[in-house]
């Protein structure tokens, strides 16, 4: 075997050599300087954050290793470090959680299991088999039960974490049948062999639909696109909020990224044929409930999974566009949704650690007791309900233009009714600004001071928030790549 | 022109930490930099002699210094972001740094009371300040018309929020109000306007539009171009709309934007009213700089206005009329500021026509060149007159010529400078109106006697009030010093620098080899040699006559204005009530537009749509109510709708394709 292939993988290899430091530094380093393993971590990874705007990984090539199993290039570079901007941002919030009582003697193992669960989603977007697709995406899931169940003394997040586990465990099963189908249908588990045999018109019966059907759910699940939903606001209300922002924004990310490659790349031939509809319907059912659910949430986590619900249908226009410009929307998108629902579970974050409050009510007057606090929330708000100039604007007027430029009249439909419930959600995301500025209520949340990292994560959200969308050379940038 | 913005962004952010000393001196500083870097620009475009700026011939190009795409939709719909410099957008480079440097200058001591107590809102007024600046800049410099009309829309806000910066006081929210609604009605026919353009043509750049590449990155002004573009709409099924080309209707509708911006008639109605802003502001947005954007946007796209005949016809009338029109209602003012308004208006109008009447077979469009000139000696002496007209106002304390009188003793410094504007206005020899006056005049001569005429009569009005003005507020008769009230005295430093500057450019501006520098398609023009002494004769004999009938009447204090105003009643009341403009508007808008339109709109509104809506709101909360008990929290449940929803996806597909 030739080692050199390894060097492929620059990325991968760098996060693991990140995550061995931060390993040896929380295992063998003596207890007092444990307490700078946030820092410690936070800065090796935002070093690696850097790596990834060298020439050398910033306009990768297009290479692949081991026979053909593992790809990348710059697109694929280039998601990996919009992933780690927003790993890096996580990192940061969680620093004064992982600061406290109960979690400071295991906080190491957050941040290895944080970089572990990355790692999978590398190899998810990576892969250019099914074997190695699967091994990532367990990678990806599995750590992310313990983070969930982090704090176990909880009630809510050991039943969370169950509710995770046996959910992906379901999910992953329905996913492997799928491939076994498809397997069976074409023969081989390379994506580029799968799509020849489509291509060659082998296997398009009943049953590949079924595959795609399954094959879909199993992706879906991580995406939380209704109805594989339905775990989400349990685990999202029931795990520590670091972990729940990581789940709503990073794994999402990297799943929406991963279930493009293998829609375009596996079954594009099959885009009219099968999975077009079967998209299109998952879109509207996952914008509209998540929106009709979010509008009852009285708690913010809940509320705010709901909403990542509806935004994840949003990130699926791209999908369905099938096209370039789709897949640059999609990848802004992302990171555009970063920044905002990062800067959302950053305040929510800061007022928990503060006072324990997470519901709604809690929220009536912050304004007058955090005026900082409440400001950076109602740009969040903002930009997830994409009121222009924030960034979040730019980022759905892209992904709605690229479902336009697909063409057919279907699309306009679904564009529109994506529209109408853009004006649902901007409701409930005014609900929060105006509980925060409008409500006469006296705060119940105290005047306080956030810590030093919670609000360092905080302005880096709020710049990207304001300067995303006026930079227009990332997304030219984006699009230029795309393929 | 990055620094009037990081300006506005420090003293609009932080402004309200740092004191107003200091915030008033950084933003002074900060366009005082930018006032050098501009000349430094200005002179380096005008002088060095580079081939990037000058071609062989002697020919001045257009230079894009830089030209970045901002965003692009598809191939061919890009908005870029750029900075274009050729001999109109230099010039005003030099105008709108001077300006706005002197108002920054004079805002240290006019936004003070007498006891050097600074105003409320001060470092908000000189973030605003750079605000504008900054957006004005842009508008000069844009590289391409889409680019123009942003921060066409930025100066449009920046002058609001100044309009209304004394938002307590009714009157200065109302027309700040009106002054934005009036201009973004132009404003619509000015982005129809472009939007038809650029979708016959597949551009916005300007120089697509009326040049012809020299070199990478340079243009030359070239009419073959301008042909092109109306060949290729005229080549295109492009419909004739109420007998007119699609060309004709783009110009015009473009022009529609320029009348809102400099005050065109009928859409004139807010820049008096704008006076309610602070003085200071009124020099700089609502008479040096923001009411020419319209002319400069003509200028701008001057070899196309070229091609349509009947759009040109068309600025020239309108320009005519509004001169004519701001002259008479100039007669009958009371306020000083709205003197000053209306004469800005019959100004640039005087500019319109001068493009309008601008022919390349006569004297090489002498008119051209003559209105730019105009637009310069304008903003010079015109702030002059509004800084001076500020400095009274500061002293006495109120807008109204009845309470001053007499004043020439007081302050004499403010008297000789606002002495030295009304001549220059009223285009005395040697000092700068003359010159650019009598080009106008010249040029209209070559268009038509007609033109001719009415444009002289106009100049004769012009030197009428303004001098009516001047003697009412220094001679008449002696101050009334009344009980209670401190001596009226000159301003301090800051405030009279300033005048004193202005009075010097003023007075030689005029002797500057102007048509060396700006010209229609950049090639100079000998000013000197065509200067034609008979007309010029004229229209100094005009002047001064007209002066002198202003000195009859109002040097001492007589019967004789009482008397006329008698004899002509109905006139009088109609140009003192200003044609009763704004009344037609009310009658309109409230009137018709609101008892026709917008009360079965707003119904519409209230029925229709809100019934839509509540009724969405009705179906979204029952069927979320509804829908609740899927969220069970029972996992047995969670899996069961995965499962069923996974073959259902599946089975639905395969029974709807096979």
């Amino acid at each position: 075997m030739d080692y050199s292939q390894f060097l492929v993988m620059k990325q991968e290899i760098g996060l693991l050599a990140v995550f061995l430091i931060v390993f040896l530094y929380d295992t063998f380093m003596p207890k007092r300087s444990l307490g700078a393993l946030g820092t410690v971590s936070s800065v090796l990874f935002a070093l690696f954050v850097a790596y990834g705007f060298c020439p050398s990984v910033f306009d990768s090539p297009v290479e692949t290793a081991f026979s053909g199993m593992y790809a990348t290039s710059a697109v694929i570079a280039n998601i990996k470090t919009i992933l780690n901007i927003g790993a890096l941002i996580v990192m940061i919030q969680a620093m004064r959680w992982a600061d406290q009582d109960l979690v400071r003697i295991r906080r190491g193992e957050f941040y290895e299991l944080l970089l572990t669960t990355l790692f999978g989603m590398y190899l998810m977007i990576s892969a250019r088999h099914f074997l190695l697709f699967i091994i990532g995406l367990e990678t990806a899931s599995l750590p992310l039960a313990a983070m969930v169940a982090f704090d176990k003394h909880r009630y809510e997040s050991r039943e969370a974490a169950v509710k995770y586990v046996l959910t992906a465990v379901f999910s992953s099963a329905i996913f492997l049948m799928g491939l076994s189908f498809v397997y069976g249908l074409t023969g081989s588990l390379y994506f580029g062999k799968i799509a020849t045999a489509l291509m060659m018109g082998d296997g398009i019966n009943a049953l590949l639909v079924v595959a795609l059907a399954f094959v879909i759910s199993g992706i879906g699940f991580k995406l939380s696109l209704v109805p594989f939903h339905l775990w989400t606001a349990d685990v999202y209300q029931g795990a520590p909020t670091p972990v729940t922002s990581y789940l709503s924004v990073i794994s999402k990310g990297a799943a929406a990224f991963a279930f493009l490659v293998v829609l375009w790349q596996v079954f594009g031939c099959v885009y009219t044929f099968a999975w077009e509809w079967m998209l299109y319907a998952l879109i509207i059912l996952t914008i509209t409930i998540g929106n009709l659910f979010a509008i009852r949430q009285r708690n913010m986590k809940r509320f705010l999974a709901f909403s990542s619900i509806s935004q994840a249908g949003y990130i699926m226009l791209g999908v369905i566009a099938f096209n370039g410009m789709g897949m640059a929307a999609l990848m802004y998108y992302i990171l555009v949704y970063i920044f905002s629902n990062l800067a959302a579970f950053g305040v929510i974050g800061a007022i928990e650690n503060n006072s324990g409050k997470v519901n709604m009510e809690d929220y009536n007057g912050l304004y007058k007791t955090n005026p900082r606090l409440a400001f950076t929330m109602m740009l969040a708000m903002f930009s997830l309900a994409g009121i222009p100039p924030f960034a979040g604007f730019f980022s759905k007027f892209f992904i709605f233009t690229s479902a336009i430029n697909q063409g057919s009249v279907a699309i306009y439909v679904l564009v529109l009714i994506a529209l109408i419930n853009t004006i649902v959600s901007l409701y409930y995301y005014l609900l929060v600004v105006k509980a925060m500025f409008i409500s006469d209520e006296e705060s119940t949340v105290a005047t306080f001071r956030s810590a030093c990292s919670e609000r360092f994560a905080l302005w880096i959200c709020v710049g990207g928030i304001l300067l995303l969308g006026v930079v227009s050379c990332i997304y030219n940038h984006l699009l230029e790549i795309s393929f | 022109m990055a620094i009037p913005l990081c300006m506005f962004l420090i003293l609009g952010l932080l402004g309200m930490k740092m004191s107003h000393k200091l915030a008033g001196i950084l933003g002074t500083a900060g366009m005082g930099v930018t006032l050098v870097l501009a000349y430094f620009t200005a002179f380096t475009y005008f002088f060095s002699g580079s081939p990037d700026f000058v071609s062989s011939e002697g020919q001045r190009l257009q230079y894009i210094v830089f030209n970045v795409d901002w965003l692009q939709f598809y191939d061919n719909l890009v908005i870029r972001l750029g900075f274009l410099l050729d001999p109109i957008s230099a010039l005003l480079l030099v105008v709108i740094t001077t300006i706005s440097f002197m108002v920054h200058l004079y805002s240290n001591g006019y936004m003070r009371d007498h006891h050097g107590v600074y105003e409320h809102g001060f470092q908000r007024f000189y973030a605003f300040l750079s605000l504008f600046s900054f957006s004005m800049l842009g508008l000069v410099v844009a590289t391409n018309i889409f680019q123009m009309y942003i921060f066409w829309e930025l100066v449009g806000a920046s002058s609001y929020l100044l309009i209304g910066f004394y938002y307590v006081k009714p009157s200065a929210v109302s027309a700040s109000k009106k002054a934005f609604i009036v201009t973004r009605f132009a404003d619509l026919g000015f982005l129809i306007g472009i939007l038809i353009l650029s979708f016959y043509t597949g551009t916005f750049n300007f120089t697509d539009f009326t040049s012809a590449p020299v070199a990478d990155g340079v243009y030359g002004v070239s009419l073959d171009t301008a042909q092109g573009i109306k060949n290729l709409i005229a080549g295109s099924e492009a419909p004739i709309f109420m007998g007119a080309s699609v060309l004709t209707w783009a110009l015009v509708l473009i022009f529609m934007g320029g009348m809102g911006k400099s005050a065109m008639l009928p859409l004139h109605i807010w820049l008096p009213d704008a006076m309610e802003g602070p003085t200071p502001v009124s020099a700089l947005i609502h008479a040096a700089t923001m009411v020419v954007a319209g002319v400069y946007l003509v200028a701008r796209l001057f070899p196309l206005y070229l091609m349509e005949h009947s759009a040109m016809v068309i600025i020239t009338v309108v320009g005519a009329v509004t001169a004519f029109y701001a002259a008479m209602v100039a007669c009958t003012q009371i306020d000083i500021k709205r003197v000053l308004a209306f004469s800005t208006i019959s100004q640039i109008a005087f500019m319109m026509v001068s493009l309008g009447v601008a022919d390349p077979n006569f004297h090489e469009g002498l008119g051209y060149m003559a209105s730019m000139f105009h637009l310069f000696t304008h903003a010079m002496f015109k702030a002059l007159l509004f800084l001076g007209a500020g400095a009274l106002i500061h002293a006495i304390g109120s807008n109204d010529y009845t309470e001053m009188h007499g004043l020439r003793k007081y302050m004499p410094i403010t008297h000789v400078t606002f002495l030295i504007g009304c001549l220059a206005i009223a285009g005395i020899i040697p000092f700068s109106g003359f010159f650019s006056k009598d080009e106008i005049l010249s040029a209209c001569f070559g268009n038509s006697w007609i033109a001719y005429l009415w444009m002289s009569m106009v100049a004769a009005l012009t030197a009428f009030y303004m001098f009516r003005l001047y003697f009412l507020i220094f001679w008449w008769k002696e101050h009334p010093v009344r009980q209670g009230h401190h001596t009226p005295h000159d301003q301090p430093w800051t405030m009279t620098l300033p005048l004193v500057i202005l009075a010097a450019i003023a007075t030689v501006a005029g002797l500057i080899p102007f048509g060396n520098f700006v010209s229609w398609n950049g090639e100079p023009y000998d000013l000197f040699g065509h200067f034609d002494w008979s007309i010029a004769a004229v229209s100094l004999l005009v002047a001064v006559v007209a002066i002198l009938v202003a000195a009859k009447m109002y040097m001492k204090e007589n019967p004789l204005p009482a008397k006329m105003k008698n004899a002509m009643p109905t006139l009088w009341d109609w140009c003192h009530h200003r044609f009763y403009w704004d009344e037609l508007y009310m009658f309109i808008t409230h009137k018709i537009i609101f008892n026709g339109i917008c009360r079965p709109i707003a119904w519409f509104d209230r029925h229709i749509i809100d019934g839509t809506m509540d009724g969405f709101a009705y179906v979204t909360n029952k069927a979320s109510y509804a829908i609740r008990g899927l969220q069970s929290g029972s996992i047995q449940m969670y899996v069961w709708i995965y499962l069923i929803g996974a073959l259902a996806l599946g089975a639905i597909t395969a029974v709807c394709i096979l």
